[in-house]
C-alpha cells in the first residue's frame, strides 16, 4: 500500500522490538555527558529557543495568556540578547488573543485540538475543534490519538484519524501527540510514533502533560529512534516534542544530548525539537544569569508568568 | 552584548572539555614492595617507570622484585598465615575485608583516578565500573569469611595457605580485588604481582590495607615484569596459583606447576561471539555490540570480538552501528565525555595495528570513523571489519584491542558451529526477543559466561571463568570462594 506522499505503509503489528532494560542503558550514557563551560551556555540558550510555552487549564483567561505571550518574547529583559521561546501552546478558545500579541515576533502559536486531552470524542467533533483552532489562527496543531483504539489494536482506525485531522490543518503543521503515560510499554510507544509519522504527523509529542509518567528520557530516546529509521526509510525529517516533567536545565541538556547523538545537529533547531514545558524556561534563565554573574539568583528574581 | 540572533538552523553542538580533577590524588615518585606489611627496597635494586599511556608522562618509579623479594614476600605469607591469619576467628577475618572495602569506597574518586592515568582506561568506566565492583566484590567476600561451612553443606573446608596471583593489565584494581578478597575470606594469605604497566592502584590498595591494619604478612604487593611473576610461580612454598592474563603465559604457568602440589585458577583469553538474530531489539542489540567490544578499548578478555548477525538484519545493524561508532568519542581518559581511552601501552597498540594491517592485506572491508585522535599517547579509533571469512586470523585470534569482525549467517545451527568454532571459550552474548531462543542457544554454546540480551555485565556473586583455552577455575560467587579452599 501506497499513500500519497509516495512511501510504502509497513505492517505496523511488525514495528522493530524495543528492550526497555537495553534503553535505560543507552539513556543512562547520554546522562553520563558532562556539558560545561561554552558548550552548556550554547545548550542553554538552544533550549530556550526550543520551548513551547504552555498554559493548558480549564481557568485559563484571556488576561492570563496574554501575559504568558509577553513572557515568550521577553524572557528576562535585564538581561540582553536572550532568544525568545519557539511557541506559544494555548487552547483553541485562546489562539486568537495569543496570535494577537505574539504578532510580528516569530513565536508561533500551537493549539491543541481532537477532544484534548482525553480524545474521547467522535471524529466529526475533533474535525470541527481542529478546524476552529486553525481558523483562528493556530500556526501549529497539537493533537491527541486515540489511546483507547491503539490500546485495542485498531491501528488503522488511529492512522486514519491522524491521516483525517493532517488534511484539516492544511498550512499548519501537525504534532502528534501519543500520551505514553497511557501506552504503558516501550513496544507501544514505538509502534504508536510510526503510525503517526506515517499518517502524517509533522511533530511526534510524548505527553499532554496531565498524565504522568510523561516525557521520561526512555520514551523520548524510543521516539527518536523512530524519527531516525523514518527518516532513513522515506528521507522525510519529522519533529520530536517531548513534553510534560522537564522542569530543569540539566534534564533539558540531557535530552538535548540525546538529540544530538541520535539523530545529529540536524534536529538542534526549534523547527525539529521543542520542549513542552512551562516551569523549564525560568529553571535555564537561572542558570544563563549564574554562569553571566557567578551567583545564583533567587527565584523571586524570575517572573513567573 | 549586543542582540543575538535567534538561532534557526540546526548548529554543530560540540561538547567542551571536562576534565576529572587530579589535585586531590597523592601519588609517591617511587614505590617499594610492600612486604611483611612494610614498604621495603627491592634486592634487585632495580626500579623501572610507570607511564601514562594517554600522553606517556611517567607517573612513578616503580620497584622491580626479583626472586630474593619474592622470597621474602612468601616467607611473610606464610608466617602470617602460620601464626596469625589461620588461627583468627573467621568472623574477625571478615572485619578486617569489610575495613578494606569501606577504605576503597571512601577513597573511590582517587582510586579512579589513578586508574584512568596509569591504565588509560575513561574515567567515566573507572568511575563507574571498576572501582565500585572492585569495593562490592570484598563486601561479598567478607560476607562469607564467618559462613563457609554453609557456603559448602556437608564438607570440611580449611583454607590452602600462601596464594601467589598475578593480575593483568586490563582492569587492574577490580582484578587485585577478584583474587585478593575471597582468598582472604577463605582464610589464605597472599602474594599478589600487578602487570608491569599498570601497579599504581595495587600499591594504593596495599596503602588501603595497610591503613585497615590488616596483619602483616597477610597481603604482600611485589611489583616487576614476568620474571617476578615466574619467580611466585616457581616458589615451592605457594599453595595455589591464581593468574589471569594470555593463553601464552596461562600454558607456560601450567607447565611449570605440573608434578607440583600446587593448585591452580587460569583465566586467560577469548574471542566471544555476540550473536543478533533477525528478532532482535536491533537498536539495543547496537548499544549492546559497542559496549561488547569497545568497552575499556576492547582490552576485555571476553570482549563480544566477534559479531554474528542473521542475514535479514545484516545491512541495518552494520548501517546502525556505524552511526553509533560515529558519535563515540574517543581521546583524554580524564575527561568525563571521553567514551574510548587510551590503548595500555606501546606493545599492545603495535600488535593492535598488527592485526588491523593482516585484515586490510587480507581485503577485508574496514571502517573507522572520522574521529580526531591525540598527537601524544597510544590510541586506536574503533573500528569494524566487514565479510571475514572464518579462517581469518582476525577471527581467530585474540586481538585485545577495540576492533570487531562481522559476519553474517542464516540459521541457528550454522551460528552455533561458528560460534563454537574456536580454541576459545570464555564468553558469548545472544539477542533475541525470544526467551525459548535464547535458553536453546545458551544451552549449546561453549562458553562459562552467556549474556541474553545485554552484554559485560559482572557481578560478585556471578561465577566468571572459561572453556578451553580461555582457562578453567571460576572467580566470583560462591565458586569462586571454593577455589580457595581444601574441600573434604
Amino acid at each position: 500500500m501506497n499513500n500519497k506522499n509516495g512511501f510504502e505503509i509497513p505492517d505496523f503489528t511488525r514495528s522493530p522490538a524495543v528492550d526497555k532494560v537495553g534503553v535505560e542503558e543507552r539513556v543512562s550514557r547520554f546522562q553520563k555527558r558532562s556539558i560545561k563551560n561554552e558548550s552548556k551556555m550554547q545548550g542553554l540558550r538552544m533550549a530556550l529557543n526550543m520551548i513551547d510555552l504552555t498554559t493548558l487549564e480549564g481557568k485559563d483567561t484571556p488576561g492570563k495568556v496574554r501575559q504568558m505571550c509577553y513572557k515568550a518574547q521577553h524572557l528576562h529583559d535585564v538581561y540582553s540578547g536572550l532568544p525568545t521561546v519557539a511557541a506559544v501552546c494555548v487552547y483553541p478558545s485562546m489562539v486568537k488573543i495569543a496570535k494577537q500579541e505574539v504578532k510580528g515576533s516569530g513565536v508561533k502559536v500551537a493549539s491543541v485540538s481532537t477532544a484534548f486531552p482525553s480524545g474521547q470524542a467522535p471524529l466529526d467533533v475533533k474535525i470541527m475543534d481542529t478546524k476552529f483552532a486553525v481558523d483562528q489562527g493556530a500556526d501549529e496543531i497539537d493533537m491527541v490519538i486515540s489511546r483507547g483504539r491503539f490500546l485495542s489494536a485498531d491501528y488503522n482506525f488511529v492512522f486514519d484519524e491522524i491521516a483525517t485531522i493532517k488534511e484539516v490543518c492544511g498550512k499548519a503543521r501537525l504534532k502528534v501527540i501519543l500520551e505514553t503515560g497511557e501506552l504503558v510499554t516501550l513496544d507501544n510507544v514505538r509502534r504508536a510514533s510510526d503510525i503517526a509519522m506515517y499518517a502524517g504527523a509533522d511533530f511526534i509529542k510524548t505527553s499532554t502533560g496531565k498524565i504522568q509518567p510523561a516525557a521520561t528520557m526512555q520514551v523520548t530516546y524510543t521516539m527518536l529512534e523512530a524519527i531516525r529509521d523514518f527518516m532513513n526509510a522515506t528521507g522525510k525529517q519529522i519533529g520530536m516534542k517531548p513534553a510534560g516533567g522537564i522542569s530543569n536545565s540539566k534534564l533539558a541538556l540531557h535530552n538535548l544530548v540525546m538529540v544530538n547523538e541520535t539523530l545529529g545537529s540536524k534536529w538542534l533547531t526549534n523547527e525539529w525539537f521543542r520542549f513542552g514545558a512551562s516551569s523549564l524556561a525560568n529553571d535555564v534563565l537561572m542558570q544563563i544569569m549564574k554562569a553571566e554573574t557567578g551567583v545564583y539568583q533567587s527565584s523571586d528574581y524570575f517572573a513567573i508568568d | 552584548m549586543a542582540a543575538k540572533k535567534t538561532i534557526n538552523q540546526g548548529v554543530e553542538w560540540n561538547y567542551s572539555p571536562a576534565l576529572e580533577s587530579t589535585s586531590h590524588v597523592k601519588l609517591k615518585s617511587k614505590y617499594d614492595l610492600y612486604i611483611d606489611g612494610k614498604w621495603v627496597k627491592p634486592q634487585s635494586k632495580k626500579y623501572f617507570k610507570t607511564i601514562n599511556p594517554a600522553n606517556e608522562d611517567v607517573l612513578a618509579e616503580v620497584a622491580h622484585a626479583n626472586e630474593k623479594d619474592v622470597d621474602l614476600a612468601v616467607k611473610a605469607a606464610r608466617k602470617a598465615y602460620r601464626n596469625v591469619w589461620s588461627k583468627m576467628a573467621p568472623s574477625e577475618r571478615a572485619k578486617y575485608i569489610y575495613r578494606i572495602a569501606r577504605l576503597m569506597q571512601e577513597r573511590a574518586r582517587e582510586l579512579a583516578v589513578i586508574e584512568s592515568l596509569d591504565a588509560g582506561k575513561v574515567i567515566r568506566e573507572s568511575r563507574d565500573v571498576d572501582v565500585p565492583l572492585a569495593c562490592n566484590h570484598f563486601f561479598y567476600y567478607a560476607g562469607w569469611a564467618d559462613k563457609l561451612e554453609y557456603a559448602f553443606p556437608n564438607r570440611k573446608v580449611e583454607a590452602l595457605g600462601v596464594a601467589g596471583q598475578i593480575i593483568p593489565w586490563n582492569f587492574p584494581l577490580l582484578m587485585a580485588a577478584w583474587k585478593i578478597a575471597p582468598a582472604l575470606a577463605a582464610g589464605n594469605t597472599v602474594v599478589l604481582k600487578p602487570a608491569e604497566t599498570t601497579p599504581l592502584t595495587a600499591l594504593k590498595l596495599a596503602e588501603i590495607i595497610h591503613d585497615a591494619g590488616l596483619p602483616s604478612g597477610v597481603v604482600n604487593i611485589v611489583t616487576g615484569y614476568g620474571d617476578t611473576g615466574a619467580s611466585i610461580v616457581n616458589h615451592p612454598d605457594v599453595d595455589k596459583i591464581a593468574f589471569t592474563g594470555s593463553t601464552g603465559v596461562g600454558k607456560i604457568i601450567q607447565k611449570a606447576i605440573a608434578g607440583t602440589h600446587k593448585k591452580s585458577t587460569l583465566e586467560l583469553g577469548g574471542k566471544s561471539a555476540n550473536i543478533i538474530m533477525d528478532d532482535a531489539p536491533i537498536d539495543q542489540a547496537v548499544e549492546g555490540i559497542v559496549n561488547g567490544i569497545f568497552f575499556n578499548q576492547g582490552h576485555v578478555c571476553c570482549a563480544g570480538s566477534r559479531l554474528f548477525v542473521q542475514e535479514g538484519v545484516a545491512e541495518k545493524v552494520i548501517e546502525k552501528l556505524k552511526h553509533r561508532m560515529d558519535s563515540l568519542i574517543v581521546g583524554d581518559p580524564l575527561d568525563k565525555n571521553t567514551d574510548i581511552g587510551a590503548i595500555n601501552s606501546k606493545d599492545q597498540l603495535d600488535i593492535i595495528n598488527g592485526y588491523v594491517k593482516i585484515g586490510n592485506a587480507e581485503g577485508a572491508e574496514m571502517y573507522q570513523p572520522k574521529c580526531k585522535l591525540p598527537k601524544s599517547g597510544f590510541y586506536c579509533p574503533p573500528t569494524l571489519f566487514m565479510d571475514v571469512a572464518q579462517s581469518s586470523r582476525l577471527v581467530q585470534e585474540e586481538i585485545f584491542g577495540p576492533v570487531l569482525t562481522i559476519q553474517t549467517f542464516r540459521t541457528v545451527d550454522e551460528v552455533l558451529q561458528k560460534a563454537n568454532n574456536t580454541p576459545f571459550g570464555l564468553a558469548a552474548g545472544i539477542w533475541t526477543d525470544k526467551g525459548s531462543r535464547i535458553f536453546n542457544l545458551t544451552t549449546k554454546l561453549r562458553a562459562g559466561v552467556i549474556w541474553a540480551n545485554t552484554y559485560n555485565k559482572f557481578d560478585p556473586t556471578s561465577p566468571f571463568g572459561g572453556y578451553k583455552e580461555s582457562g578453567f577455575g571460576r572467580e566470583g560467587g560462591l565458586q569462586g570462594l571454593g577455589a580457595y579452599l581444601k574441600m573434604n
